[in-house]
């Protein structure tokens, strides 16, 4: 049991305990001055919330204390902390015992406090923003000290393997990511060519032709296909699809290895079908009804009413749709990383292994290495360029979906 | 008009051909539909079945029944019953004796090898090593052990190794069928559930790995996730719901969270590697760090739960608290936030099984090391579950293959259950007004 009482837990133990002990004092001590003085109004807030305001002001004393020793620790001895928070605690219930008189408006003070603690909240999201964009921004400038940026976009030689020894020659990697930037593009295009048509259709038969009960059962049946783990897609196309499409083009006397753009590509597609369907039966949804009954009343079939009024009508949503399925097929890593393959290879053909920017990254980053080398700092800048384009491509879809959403309301 | 059909337009033979065709496109468009949702259901089921069928194997697995005998002149010659000297001794020799004299024909060196490749050599040699050192009284003694056999015996006997493939082309030899043929007929060698892959961490044998490693650091960077993510998560939805002024910073901060939302998760896996492991130091391949970057990743997914079930909520029960005199906070957080509970539940819930199910930011985290002891702090090197498959789908063997797909069983059967949880919440707490 000795390990478990480290300094951290120690100090935690007596935060925890100063804390709650300020609580009860607080409520106490509020409850008890508030009888001596029965003949007045009573006191302007519930004893409880002198509580809290004991609880927090005896909290942030002692946070303070900790904060101060982690930042100066070095120059001081090792005996001040415990004094230095017992000081602070006992700060604290000075404070308190000053404050809370009947007339103390604790409430006002809690109230205020329970709203900062909510906005810090939120800035946490803002934060985690602020930390992606600069650790990408920061270490991608580091890698374009080593590689101009210029190289990095247009170059058509990818291979980071980078000098074991100062001296060798020819092993200095080169960095020109156009052949990963393609093998992103041909696999999003596989998976969009196969998920674009059977998510609309799925969309259409269920939002114009199913009767409510089969809609109730396939819709999230569908949907299900959007919550399976990218792992299990990964593995399903290296165990099955793989093998399935090298043994089918064995048929036709054509070698496919069983990692390829295909393979990958049509795996990628079966998960986003959700993404299409859902987003375009919105969409469809979204539509007004008199302009189905008004196509519907001229003698229209539902197929005709669907093809030259309510898909023109609802065009821009799907495009948003089919825009935010691709950045979702650009930033998905797992499938690639199990079924697509490793090496760069710049090639129009999806039957050969393409690599893409988060297989890069994965293989870039995963093993033991220095982190201040070209071949770690690159996979940062393919990082930001992974970001950029997905946040490029998920505004855009929003702006569209938005101005879309306005015509019809 | 319609009483001399002929003349009519609409009956003439062009316009019923016209119909006629416009009907079949109709039927044509319907029938569309209907394949669209076949292929969707047919690619789900078959990845169920081709994963089902490969994985359910992994759930049992071959044991042998030998009796070994435990010579004090092999494990310890000394007689002093040392700890140290019992945890040295060759245990190997003894599993190894055990199996020659089964089969004492069994001579010549090549012979002898094969036959000990029969069991699992680390998985025997170790249990029996385990047993001694707990109750060092065995040594001297004669004891009945049932050990796992070697993966490729165990694959061969789950009909997963053709026995009628030429000898040099699969991994058991005829000599060593012809054994496992007579352990099985003796009634030695039986199948039973694999208890081991589910209280054992990872190990280099296929026949003795198992998820309990990788369960125990999922558990870990799942509960830290948790921690994080849902105080926060409910805390900035609340804020930007029932607080937040309505001007620019709020705004930014609106299209900055839905913006989060679909940032691709393996950058998560940047931001934690540029900012908890190089900037902070904290240590690499750690459930804490794991947790930390799933739960910044699930956190725009919880706010927009919670704000979307805070909204569902009456502002009549707002209006009604705030007449009886409460104050804004009060109301809030006295009536608004329970009211909406179960909608911040099924919310989190579903965002801690998408980060269950999340690979790639762990992988930049360093969550891929091979670990194969259980870890017993979040400041401990482990492994996940979904890491823990990558890892075994790197393994060409069909054992691994197997093991693969049964971890991917349970991951699915954990989600499932989540899943289940969160709309039987949704379907039994859920208020509508």
């Amino acid at each position: 049991m000795q390990h478990f009482l480290t300094p951290e837990i120690m100090t935690c133990a007596f935060l925890i305990v100063g804390v709650v002990t300020a609580f009860l004092y607080g409520r106490g001590l509020a409850t008890s001055r508030a009888q001596l003085t029965a003949d007045s109004a009573g006191a302007h807030s519930l004893p409880s919330y002198h509580g809290y305001f004991s609880a927090w002001t005896v909290a942030l004393l002692a946070i303070g204390v900790i904060a101060l020793w982690v930042t100066f620790s070095g120059a001081l001895p090792k005996f001040m902390f415990p004094t230095m928070m017992l000081g602070a605690i006992a700060l604290g219930f000075i404070i308190i015992n000053r404050l809370l008189t009947p007339t103390f408006r604790a409430r006002n003070h809690v109230e205020r406090f329970v709203g900062d603690a909510l906005m810090i909240c939120s800035g946490v999201a803002v934060l985690t923003t602020f930390g992606i964009v600069l650790s990408l921004v920061f270490e991608s400038l580091r890698f374009f000290d080593q590689v101009p940026i210029l190289d990095f976009l247009t170059g058509l030689n990818w291979s980071p393997q980078t000098a074991l020894r100062e001296d060798q020659i020819g092993q200095s990697g080169s960095f020109g990511a156009v052949p990963i930037f393609a093998g992103t593009f041909m696999i999003t295009a596989v998976a969009i060519f196969i998920a674009g048509p059977i998510g609309l259709l799925i969309a259409v038969y269920l939002s114009e032709y199913a009767n409510k009960r089969t809609r109730a059962t396939v819709k999230p049946l569908v949907e299900i296909l959007a919550g399976i783990p990218t792992i299990v897609y990964g593995f399903f196309a290296l165990l099955t699809v793989g093998p399935a499409i090298r043994n089918f083009a064995e048929g036709f006397g054509l070698s496919v290895p069983t990692q390829s753009a295909i393979a990958a590509g049509s795996v990628m597609g079966v998960m986003i079908i959700p993404f299409i369907s859902s987003l375009s039966d919105d969409v469809i949804n979204a539509v007004p009804q008199t302009l189905r009954d008004g196509s519907l009343a001229l003698g229209a079939t539902k197929s005709e009413t669907m093809t030259k009024v309510i898909f023109p009508a609802a065009l821009p949503g799907i495009i948003g749709a089919f825009l935010l399925a691709v950045s979702r097929a650009i930033g998905e890593t797992m499938i690639v990383v199990m079924a697509a393959g490793r090496a760069a290879n710049l090639t129009g053909n999806p039957f050969e292994a393409v690599t893409t920017v988060t297989v890069q990254i994965v293989s870039l980053l995963t093993g033991d290495q220095e982190f201040d080398s070209a071949k770690t700092l690159a996979a940062f800048a393919l990082g930001l360029v992974l970001f950029v384009f997905t946040l490029v491509l998920n505004v855009i879809a929003l702006l569209i979906v938005r101005k879309y959403r306005e015509r019809y309301e | 008009m319609s009483a001399n059909a002929k003349t009519s337009i609409h009956q003439t033979d062009q316009a019923l051909g016209r119909l006629a065709k416009r009907k079949a496109k109709e039927n044509r468009f319907r029938y569309a539909g209907i394949a669209a949702v076949v292929i969707a259901m047919v690619m789900l089921g078959w990845l169920v079945v081709s994963l089902v069928g490969t994985g359910y194997t992994a759930f049992f697995q071959h044991y042998l029944t030998i009796t070994v005998t435990l010579s004090e002149s092999d494990l310890d010659p000394h007689g002093a019953r040392d700890a140290d000297q019992l945890r040295k001794a060759n245990y190997r020799k003894i599993i190894q004796q055990a199996l020659y004299s089964r089969f004492p024909d069994v001579t010549d060196r090549r012979g002898k090898r094969s036959l000990f490749h029969t069991v699992s050599a680390s998985g025997a040699t170790n249990q029996v090593r385990q047993m001694v050192y707990q109750d060092p009284d065995l040594v001297g003694r004669k004891i009945t052990i049932t050990v796992p056999t070697s993966d490729d015996v165990d694959q061969l006997l789950k009909g997963h190794i053709d026995r009628d493939a030429p000898e040099d082309l699969r991994k058991v030899s005829d000599q060593q069928i012809e054994w496992v043929d007579q352990m099985v007929a003796s009634g030695d060698l039986t199948l039973e559930f694999n208890w081991r892959f589910f209280t054992s961490a990872d190990s280099r044998d296929p026949e003795l790995a198992g998820i309990a490693g990788a369960v125990v650091g999922s558990i870990m960077a799942l509960g830290v996730a948790f921690m994080l993510s849902v105080p926060v998560g409910v805390g900035a939805a609340v804020y930007l719901e029932e607080f937040a002024p309505h001007n620019r910073l709020t705004d930014f901060i609106e299209i900055n969270i839905n913006n989060l939302a679909a940032v691709p998760s393996i950058v998560f896996g940047l931001l934690g590697l540029a900012v908890f492991l190089n900037f902070f130091g904290l240590p690499r391949s750690a459930p804490l760090v794991g947790g930390m970057v799933l739960g910044l990743m699930t956190l725009p997914t919880i706010i927009i739960a919670t704000r979307s079930a805070l909204r569902a909520v009456s502002p009549s029960i707002i209006d009604g608290a705030l007449s009886l005199g409460a104050s804004h906070t009060q109301a809030v957080f006295h009536h608004k936030v329970p009211l909406a509970a179960s909608g911040i539940l099924t919310g989190s819930i579903i965002g801690m099984a998408q980060a269950l199910g999340e690979t790639a930011p762990l992988l930049m985290i360093g969550m891929v090391a091979f670990v194969t002891e259980i870890p017993t702090s979040v400041m401990e090197p482990a492994s996940a579950l979904p890491v823990q498959i990558f890892l075994w789908s790197d393994s060409a063997e069909r054992a691994w293959a197997e093991r693969t797909s049964a971890a991917i069983i349970v991951l699915l059967l954990v989600l499932i259950t989540m899943n289940a949880i969160a709309i039987f919440l949704r379907s039994r707490l859920e208020r509508r007004w």
